[in-house]
């Protein structure tokens, strides 16, 4: 497990390089001066050139990147152009919101979708099975800003069950927090429901025809035991990946979520930076998001490799 | 049966000629009933897009304040918005602008990243090591970030979302033509292109794309289903289409605000986002099953 886990820690090392040119180059792919942009045209020429010094951009570009990178290492992402709070402060303000929103969607995703691709699979071609294939494709297709917007209208203005807006922290309040985050876990998570059940269906099905869930039967084991000790196993281990694969649109459609719901959380930090062209924030929040992802990804590799031994030693 | 001119290089091992393969896809394409219905539909998109000023009753950005914000009625079949412009006809050349991010984000995602893979797949060595690395670095990124910084920094535009969209999808066909010019580069009809003295250039063109095209066409059509889709949250999101250009994601965003009054603003656009994505996701999958049964899941 050791070299698997050196060997895949290995391969993330040229990624990084490439993502941290990606997001250093945000500030440089700007049509015309930067510093014009972040401030206006009407900007003072003193504080465009202090403004310019601050960020570096007055010195080579090799070594912009290699200054950047190295204070990035540390942690240290710059201060916001328009507020002077620390880049990375401002993050981890908002970082416990973005990721109890990421944490409650998963778990309602997981919740509805394991045991209606378990359901659709042993009961094939079934009514159950084919409205959840439906309601799979639909799931994927749905704009999650619609969804949120459909929810708002049926639950909040009409019903007046849940609030349409606002963050309350679980911490300070517990059953105020949850119901702040039923849509937006609802809107955040169908996505991630419908991809997760399509995955569980397809596997289960493909397990289902192995030797040795034939062997199992004629051992003359129950249906039960046969699904859940035998088959399931090996189906979810896909499984897990595309969970993991799914954090990504996760991250992504919770920059919308948290903009439509107005919920405080590092998503919408990045939507207000990009119009108040607080070009050190995005770069911050942008490089956080990616990381973040690389990470799951590699726990979900670690995951797979722990529970399928043909990958460690392969 | 008739005979056919000499070939002027190798033939490759496709078969029927490529309009019997054309019939045969189509047919089996049209088999499955949700691909008919996203076929349908799909077209029934297009030809919305391309007749938009005979099928929308109004101009779509003609305002007229003293119709604001009024329900369906004879006049205004979807009702109007905030600025008394008809959403019917707002819908109608929507279309055009969904249509042309999908196809043309897809377009830059597609040709330069096919020619990506091909060159990585079939040239292996240094080179492919480089292009995927520079792909797996792109990955890195969850799409919608990647778009929302791409468009960040050039600034929030139309083009320049369908520039963003775009780039976001050349990792997805790399990865997936490098694959298949992997399997393809060992199989004996490109050892014969190469024991026959063709160029590389020749063997990658004529022999080994049109090998990957069907997963190409597969993979496309998804795409598409997407690029719509982050065009919509773009536009939304006030980075994409800039008013008064009709696009669905900034009228749903506007009718937001009128949820309570006038839920009709936000309803027709998501359901033309949404009936569009799924139309293009029933599309794939029914191309899917129809170019090649191996790949379904």
């Amino acid at each position: 497990m050791g070299a698997y886990l050196i060997r895949r820690l290995g391969t993330m090392v040229p990624v990084l390089v490439v993502v941290s040119v990606v997001v250093f180059s945000i500030i440089h792919l700007t049509p015309g001066d930067p510093v014009a942009i972040m401030l206006r045209e009407d900007a003072d020429p003193a504080a465009a050139a202090a403004l310019r010094k601050v960020l570096g951009l007055d010195r080579p570009l090799p070594i912009q990147y290699l200054t950047w990178v190295g204070r990035a290492a540390r942690g240290e992402l710059g201060r916001s152009i328009r507020t002077n709070q620390p880049v990375a402060e401002a993050i981890l303000e908002r970082l416990p919101v973005t990721l109890s929103l990421a944490g409650a969607s998963t778990l309602l995703a997981l919740a509805v979708a394991l045991p209606a691709g378990i359901l659709s699979a042993v009961r094939r071609n079934s009514v159950a099975d084919v409205t959840g294939t439906l309601a799979a494709l639909s799931g994927i297709s749905m704009p999650n800003f619609w969804l949120a917007t459909l929810l708002i209208f049926l639950f909040s203005v009409r019903l007046g069950w849940l609030p349409p807006l606002g963050y309350v922290s679980p911490a300070k309040d517990f059953w105020a927090g949850l119901r702040s985050l039923i849509l937006p876990s609802i809107t955040l998570g169908t996505a991630m429901a419908a991809v997760v059940m399509r995955m569980t269906r397809s596997s289960l099905l493909e397990v289902l025809q192995l030797d040795f869930v034939r062997t199992a039967r004629a051992k003359g084991l129950g249906g039960a035991v046969v699904l859940l000790r035998h088959a399931l196993r090996n189906a979810l281990i896909p499984v897990v990946t595309v969970v993991g694969l799914q954090a990504g649109a996760l991250l992504g459609g919770a920059i919308i979520t948290e903009t439509i719901f107005a919920l405080p959380g590092v998503g919408r930090l990045l939507v207000d930076a990009i119009f108040q062209r607080d070009f050190p924030i995005v770069q911050g929040v942008v490089l956080l998001l990616a990381v973040n992802f690389l990470l799951v990804n590699l726990l979900v590799d670690i995951a797979y490799g722990y529970l399928d031994p043909r990958i460690r030693y392969g | 049966m008739a005979i056919e001119a000499a070939p002027r290089s190798l033939p490759s091992p496709v078969g029927a000629s490529p309009r019997t393969r054309t019939a045969g896809v189509v047919t089996r394409l049209l088999r499955g009933h949700l691909a008919k219905v996203g076929t349908g539909a799909v077209l029934a998109l297009i030809l919305a897009a391309i007749f938009a000023p005979q099928f929308a009753p109004h101009d779509p950005t003609e305002q007229h304040l003293e119709d604001m914000v009024r329900p369906p009625d004879r006049e205004h079949l979807l009702g109007s918005d905030e600025l008394g412009r008809d959403i019917l006809s707002r819908l109608v050349y929507g279309a055009r602008v969904s249509l042309a991010v999908g196809v043309l984000s897809v377009g830059i995602s597609l040709l330069i990243g096919v020619s990506l893979g091909l060159v990585a797949g079939y040239r292996g060595g240094w080179l492919d090591e480089v292009i995927m690395r520079l792909m797996d670095g792109l990955l890195a990124f969850p799409a919608l970030v990647l778009a929302l910084a791409i468009t960040a920094a050039l600034g929030p535009s139309l083009g320049n979302a369908m520039i963003a969209i775009g780039i976001v999808g050349i990792p997805g066909f790399a990865r997936l033509v490098r694959g298949q010019v992997l399997s393809i580069r060992a199989l004996e009809f490109v050892e014969a292109a190469r024991a026959a003295g063709l160029s590389d250039r020749r063997i990658i063109l004529r022999h080994v794309a049109p090998n990957v095209l069907a997963p190409i066409i597969v993979h496309a059509s998804l795409r598409i289903a997407f690029a719509v889709l982050t065009e919509a949250s773009l536009s939304f999101l006030g980075l994409g289409a800039q008013p008064p250009t009709p696009s669905w994601g900034s009228m749903l965003n506007a009718g937001r605000e009128y949820l309570e009054m006038a839920p009709w603003l936000s309803v027709a656009p998501g359901a033309a986002i949404f009936i569009t994505t799924l139309s293009f996701n029933f599309l794939g999958d029914g191309l899917r099953d129809a170019l090649d049964p191996r790949l379904k899941f």
